[in-house]
């Protein structure tokens, strides 16, 4: 069971997230919602790469013993980068619509429908 | 190219060049209908225009309908499900989100009870 | 190794970072570098396209000398490098996407002349094709969310490119914001596939799959996110939003990016999976959102008054088709006989529609684009009397309505014939929808038609002229084709259509490409 707790807290950070997104008006605050998301997901990469009483996965003067996956750590940092470039945007894009909207809340940021 | 344009469905064919020979062949024969019609047609005259009940025809851009308001019988017919269905698209980006999440619930939800 | 591989992704990245420093230099010489950057990644796209056809799948690994290096001889039969597996559906999707980059790169060099901002814009127009070509070209899971990622940050900026009062911006932001939902669930269902199967690559995973519930939560999060990114209702809500306050070229762009996201789905579900998952449930799950598509796309449309939002409309319709045509194909995966008999003609159908509907729907695009530059406004209630003055772009627009709506001689109804012909043997209620669907497509473009260009010359367009010469050759370009792929279909479905429909159902030779018949 204990091996479980980190699965646990992802799913538990990803609600927390995608209960952020759903619930509040606010479009700083789904921005941020979005972050927690992605906080979760890079947590679920890493998480799957660990190895009980593994080492850093680097050859030169390895001690013995098992080492825990480096591809994973490749995919969270890329996925970090992808994160920052988009939460860049779409906090421009939050600049410039309370510039001509005169206001971040989804109820008026909604000239475009039906 | 050889004439072999033909699409061979599983149950069906389709050749578009025997359908534009087929098209034009028509038209021809229509075309030599539509001559040896009514001789005593002039244009220009009092023929062509239309008959309002004697008042005088107005100009066209006074009658010319606009653009949304062409399919008005069509709308107004099916108005239960418009007034439906507009309404759902709020603008609203929590919806969408919202509709996100119900349909992967949703989807899961028919693939496990049909699984 | 095929050099073109390569080619197809470092020219536009070149083209791209080198723009703002051509931009330095002087106007003319941007737009030459546009241009010819642009010749030259469709030459090398119509080069591989060639090269797959006569030769068969080309695998590229990218940093090492030899195909067969991708899977070292130490790694117990996994390969280890980001591998570009380019079969025939790939090929289809790279032509399809060539095409369109030529019509809009040259239709922009004209309709942007004015703005400001010009060398970001071509900047992004080339990261956005080389998101799409990487996406539809790469063998590997985690590649394809990093180029799908590519696509929407390059895609919403460029949709938010002309800020009109805000309302391009809401347009980008709810792309943007839609795009990151999709791409991060997509990114944990592909963490899990990893955590089962240590590996990446699509061919390795498609070998040795086993198919757990784990591997049910991802397929399940995989479809609905790309199926979201590709616009089928009830997940359609942000395509009229951004693609009616978008400018005209970048428009007909995020379609073939949305095209990308709909082959993903069926490389997910033909490829990767294939006859393990449960293919009636998921083919008829794809067969519900293609229905719902079709019906509530196009009726939405009805009543729409500004042009490009009933555009974006039978857009997502449109989707609706594709989807049911290759969603029958997945549903019959596991019956042999049901497959010969009308499953590879409907997978014909909707692959062959894949490119019938980029085509119409770009040169839609374009003429509304062409509209809106020359009047001003998108309002159907004050555009009229368009045809005296604007004649090209009113035989354009005939020819693409008419082919949307599935006339003869158009090849909208050769790819639409296919669909419903194998649908109805299917189940035939499907195919009744599909036809009355296209009932309704044609009677809203009658609208269009009727209140853009019929009536009487308006006092307020005195001194419309045609369009300028690069748009009306990109939109020419694309009319050639329609009229060409509606007089030759079976040259088209022959040659590039029936490789494509057979690549995908062969699973095992897709895995066998990678890994050497291990």
């Amino acid at each position: 069971m204990i091996e479980q707790i980190p699965y646990l807290a992802v799913i538990l950070i990803a609600g927390i997230g995608i209960a952020t997104i759903l619930l509040k008006k606010n479009l700083i605050k789904m921005i941020m919602g979005l972050a927690i998301i992605e906080g979760a997901a890079n947590l679920f990469l890493i998480i799957l790469g660990y190895r009980e009483g593994g080492i850093a996965p680097i050859f030169t003067n390895a001690p013995g013993g098992e080492m825990v996956l480096p591809t994973v750590q490749a995919m969270t940092l890329t996925n970090i980068v992808i994160g920052f470039a988009t939460t860049a945007l779409l906090l421009a894009f939050a600049i410039i619509i309370y510039r001509k909207y005169g206001s971040v809340e989804t109820n008026n940021i909604r000239r475009l429908r039906e | 190219m050889d004439f072999t344009a033909t699409l061979f469905t599983g149950t069906g064919f389709w050749n578009p060049i025997i359908w534009i020979l087929a098209f034009v062949i028509t038209s021809i024969v229509a075309y030599l209908i539509w001559r040896s019609g009514v001789s005593t047609y002039q244009k220009g005259t009092e023929q062509v225009k239309p008959y309002l009940s004697g008042n005088a025809e107005p100009e066209k851009s006074a009658v010319h309908i606009g653009g949304g308001n062409l399919y008005w019988g069509f709308t107004e017919g099916l108005k239960g499900y418009y007034s439906r269905l507009v309404p759902l698209h709020t603008g609203d980006l929590n919806d969408y989100m919202l509709w996100y999440f119900g349909v992967i619930i949703a989807v899961f939800a028919l693939v496990v009870i049909f699984l | 190794m095929s050099q073109y591989a390569a080619l197809l992704l470092a020219i536009p990245l070149l083209a791209a970072f080198a723009m703002p420093l051509t931009g330095l230099i002087g106007k003319r010489i941007r737009n030459s570098w546009a241009i010819i950057a642009m010749l030259a990644t469709v030459t090398a796209a119509l080069l591989l396209v060639w090269e797959v056809l006569t030769q068969g799948t080309i695998v590229y690994a990218f940093g090492a000398f030899d195909s067969a290096q991708a899977i070292p001889f130490d790694s117990g039969g996994v390969p280890i490098r980001i591998l570009f597996v380019i079969d025939a559906m790939s090929a289809f999707m790279i032509l399809t996407a060539a095409i369109m980059m030529f019509a809009a790169t040259l239709y922009s060099i004209s309709s942007e002349s004015e703005q400001t901002g010009q060398d970001g814009y071509y900047a992004l127009l080339f990261l956005l094709m080389a998101g799409i070509f990487g996406m539809v070209s790469t063998g590997d899971l985690f590649n394809f969310f990093v180029f799908l990622e590519i696509n929407s940050l390059a895609g919403a900026a460029l949709a938010a490119y002309r800020i009109k009062g805000g309302v391009a911006v809401e347009g980008g932001l709810k792309y943007a914001f839609i795009s990151t939902v999709a791409g991060l669930f997509f990114l944990i269902a592909v963490g899990m596939l990893y955590g089962q199967y240590n590996s990446l690559n699509i061919a390795y995973i498609a070998s040795v799959i086993d198919f757990t519930g784990l591997s049910l939560v991802a397929v399940v999060l995989m479809i609905v996110s790309l199926a979201m990114k590709s616009g089928s209702v009830p997940m359609h809500f942000w395509t009229p939003d951004t693609y009616s306050s978008a400018p005209s070229s970048i428009t007909a762009l995020l379609i073939v990016s949305s095209m990308a996201s709909l082959y993903a789905i069926f490389r997910i579900a033909f490829s990767l999976f294939g006859l393990t998952m449960n293919v009636v449930t998921i083919g008829w799950v794809i067969i519900i959102l293609g229905i719902l598509s079709m019906f509530i796309g196009v009726s939405m449309a009805l009543p729409q008054k500004d042009v490009k939002r009933l555009m974006a409309y039978h857009s997502v319709s449109q989707i609706g088709y594709m989807l049911v045509g290759l969603g029958v194909g997945v549903a019959v995966l596991g019956d042999a006989q049901m497959l010969a008999q009308f499953g590879v003609v409907a997978m014909e159908g909707g692959i062959f529609h894949i490119i019938n509907y980029a085509l119409y729907k770009g040169l839609l695009f374009l003429i509304a684009g062409a509209v809106i530059y020359r009047c001003g406004t998108a309002n159907l209630n004050d555009l009229g009397g368009l045809g005296h003055s604007m004649k090209w772009t009113m035989g354009f627009f005939i020819i693409a309505a008419l082919a949307i709506a599935g006339i003869p001689p158009f090849n909208g109804f050769a790819s639409k014939l296919m669909i419903y012909e194998s649908v109805f043997i299917f189940n035939p209620f499907i195919a009744v929808i599909a036809m009355v669907v296209s009932i309704m497509t044609l009677a809203s473009f009658v609208k269009v038609f009727h209140s853009m260009f019929m009536g009487p010359k308006l006092p307020q367009y005195e001194t419309v002229k045609e369009v300028p010469m690069p748009m009306l050759i990109g939109m020419g370009l694309l009319a050639v084709l329609i009229i060409l792929f509606g007089l030759f279909p079976d040259l088209v479905v022959n040659t590039l259509v029936e490789p494509a429909a057979l690549a995908l159902l062969d699973r095992s030779g897709y895995i066998a490409s990678v890994m050497g018949g291990i």
